[in-house]
């Protein structure tokens, strides 16, 4: 056995040693608590009245809804007969609230967020053992979220645009009876037949012969794309862009009062000075027409140094996130799964205190 | 081997495992103790809250949570603020998401804050879900001329028609400002291009870091406050809060039958000292406030926040300790570079 096995081993046994020991501590981890409530509705036939000048002068029919077992419409119009629905809702409770009262008969453990949590804590350190090195237990966690990913768009993607967008306005009252009943547009509309046959075309790049049916569906994507882009682009790109740039050197900062504030006065012009070299130096290094020699190479040289600035705050705005996302997954392990923080006070006492022995 | 030799060949596990600490402590710490790092605003986060304190309540805010789980850590807390702004101020808030995972993103926010701290609010009518809607920024377009073409329905299937708060929305010039919460495509630049600019609409964005130097250039014509990942959610975090609890003070003394004006006055006061809330809650005048009041009083005064207003703040204190660790990581492996160079060994 290798040593980097056996190193991934011990470090292994090890976590899963502390995870018992944590386990035993104070009043657990990894758990949540649910509250049951049960919901009855009937369905009544409630009378419409016929109302004249602001007094109920009879009814005029009755209307047929659905109504709280409880209410005083179930009492008043509900009979033995009319049909009636219960089923169990299950709202997730702080565990605090669960600890303050366990013999509730209502509160009970939430087995299926129990194991999500589980799932989701076991899953995180699994994309996180890449870091010691590329493993099994990566590669599946990896191919998991690879796989969830794509079934969920595919399912959304055919709920949410298909059915709706071509099936609805094809077929629209199969669609209302079967998927849709909100629906209100039942009209049908056969210009939807060409988006049909352009999907069915596009398709055929599955198909073993007549892929290139495919390319004019792809043409006509790529080409409604490219004019779409191209006028928000000019619009909000560059013309915005170019009207932004060309603005007085000297910018007038007023103050609460409307006087001049001379302070930020100055700033902003400095600002404005420095956005103004900034972009000229920079268009110039991109000229390559004339050789950067001279004058243009020096101007091409600080077009660089702002390149190499702009550069370095991207690199360190994207640190900043992925530390975050770390923070919050960190966060996520230490307070939903190992119970030792508590900072949205979900269970009162953190445990760390125990824990950590502060 | 000498040090520097073991530094030029450090393994790179070990640097993982240090940035690991760097972040897993500091976030222990501020678990148990509550500590955040003070935060100052920025123009950018100033002007994303003052763009929507100047609107009137009642205002239609359309709110696109473009992201998914993946980003939920930077942006979640940018959301939460954003939404928690609207539902103090008054606005009516519309979701909608151009992202898949969107919806569920949504659906946190929603119970979070709205179902959490602002129970009054009435689905349909102060806010509503619109949903998913596949179709990138062709969506964008589509809504900019026809609302309701693209959105027949909310997420739960109610035609907007039976909606109240849907009435007079046609199409995004209907909207008093767009807020926009985004981890890449399509987002805030989609925004920007073909809602905010083409109908001088303003736009607030929270994006991600990866994101933030794309949308800096569209400051301040095109786009009018910028929270430029977990330090901008920060700093507008520390600004809504500061401004809920002045405002909740406000209220509750307003409600304990204190006019407008001494309202005002008094929140001033007792920020500026607590002590004075002790002897102004022992007069006749604070007798109209039940308990429940008098505890909300002392909470907001005191600057106790409920730990999921915190979640930008709380995060900084790692990003302060990885921030030096990767400096001192640079400054060494320049370090190192340079003696190994000297010595003949690189080059």
């Amino acid at each position: 056995m290798s040593r980097q096995a056996i190193g991934l081993i011990v470090v292994l046994l090890l976590f899963v040693g502390l995870l018992v020991v944590r386990a035993g501590i104070g009043k657990g981890m990894g758990r949540v608590y649910s509250e049951r409530e049960s919901v009855a509705m009937v369905q009544v036939e409630i009378p419409i009245l016929d109302v004249v000048e602001g007094e109920a002068k009879g009814t005029v029919g009755t209307e047929s809804v659905w109504v709280p077992a409880a209410s005083d419409d179930a009492v008043d119009f509900a009979s033995a007969d009319s049909p009636r629905v219960e089923w169990e809702t299950t709202t997730p409770i702080k565990p605090g609230t669960y600890f303050q009262d366990p013999s509730n008969a209502a509160f009970e453990l939430d087995w299926p967020r129990t194991i999500g949590i589980w799932v989701a804590a076991l899953f995180t350190l699994a994309i996180f053992s890449f870091l010691y090195k590329d493993n099994a237990i990566y590669k599946i966690a990896e191919s998991v979220v690879v796989g969830v990913s794509a079934g969920y768009a595919m399912v959304i993607g055919f709920w949410d645009m298909l059915v709706p967008n071509l099936l609805g306005k094809l077929v629209p009252m199969f669609v209302q009876t079967h998927f849709i009943p909100g629906m209100t547009d039942t009209s049908v509309n056969w210009l939807y037949i060409i988006p049909a046959v352009f999907g069915i075309l596009l398709l055929m790049r599955l198909a073993p012969k007549g892929q290139w049916l495919s390319l004019w569906a792809l043409a006509f994507i790529v080409g409604t794309t490219a004019a779409i882009r191209m006028v928000g682009y000019i619009e909000g790109d560059f013309l915005s862009q170019i009207n932004a740039t060309v603005m007085p050197i000297y910018q007038v900062v007023e103050g609460a009062n409307g006087s001049v504030d001379v302070y930020s006065t100055i700033w902003a012009s400095i600002r404005q000075f420095i956005l103004l070299i900034g972009v000229l130096a920079c268009l110039t290094y991109f000229f390559f027409s004339v050789e950067h020699k001279g004058v243009v190479g020096g101007v091409a040289r600080v077009g660089i140094w702002f390149l190499m600035i702009t550069f370095g705050a991207a690199f360190g705005f994207t640190v900043m996130g992925r530390i975050a996302l770390l923070a919050a997954r960190f966060e996520f392990l230490f307070d939903d799964w190992l119970w030792l923080i508590d900072p949205t006070n979900q269970r009162t006492i953190p445990d760390a205190v125990a824990v950590l022995g502060m | 081997m000498s040090m520097v030799d073991r530094l030029a060949n450090i393994d790179r596990r070990w640097i993982f495992l240090m940035m690991g600490l760097a972040v897993a402590v500091p976030i222990i710490y501020i678990g148990i103790t509550g500590k955040t790092l003070p935060e100052q605003p920025t123009p950018l986060a100033q002007a994303a809250f003052d763009e929507l304190d100047k609107l009137p309540p009642g205002s239609r805010i359309l709110l696109a949570w473009d992201f998914d789980p993946a980003s939920e850590g930077e942006l979640g807390p940018m959301a939460t603020s954003f939404v928690r702004q609207c539902c103090q101020r008054g606005h009516r808030m519309y979701f909608l998401t151009l992202w898949p995972v969107g919806t569920q993103m949504i659906q946190k926010t929603a119970s979070l804050v709205i179902d959490g701290f602002y129970p009054d609010l009435e689905y349909g009518t102060d806010w509503v879900d619109l949903g998913f809607k596949a179709g990138n920024e062709a969506v964008i377009k589509t809504i900019a001329t026809d609302f309701g073409q693209m959105f027949p329905n909310d997420s739960r299937g109610t035609p907007i028609e039976s909606i109240p708060m849907m009435d007079g929305i046609v199409s995004i010039s209907s909207f008093d400002a767009i807020v926009n919460v985004s981890a890449g495509y399509p987002g805030s630049k989609e925004w920007v291009l073909y809602a905010a600019t083409p109908y001088k609409k303003p736009l607030l964005v929270g994006c991600t870091g990866v994101q933030a130097p794309q949308m800096y250039p569209y400051v301040p014509l095109q786009v009018q406050g910028l929270l430029g990942a977990i330090k901008g959610a920060a700093e507008y975090e520390s600004v809504v809060n500061a401004w809920v609890r002045r405002d909740t003070v406000e209220t509750l003394l307003e409600e304990a039958g204190v006019d407008g004006a001494d309202a005002g006055t008094l929140t001033k006061d007792f920020f500026d000292d607590p002590e004075k809330l002790k002897s102004w809650l022992a007069e006749p005048a604070a007798g109209g406030l039940t308990e429940a009041k008098r505890a909300s009083l002392v909470q907001a005064v005191q600057g106790v926040e409920p730990g999921i207003f915190l979640e930008a703040q709380r995060r900084m204190g790692p990003q302060l300790v990885a921030h030096l660790l990767m400096i001192a990581l640079i400054l060494a492996g320049n370090a190192v570079y340079f003696v190994t160079r000297r010595r003949g060994g690189a080059r």
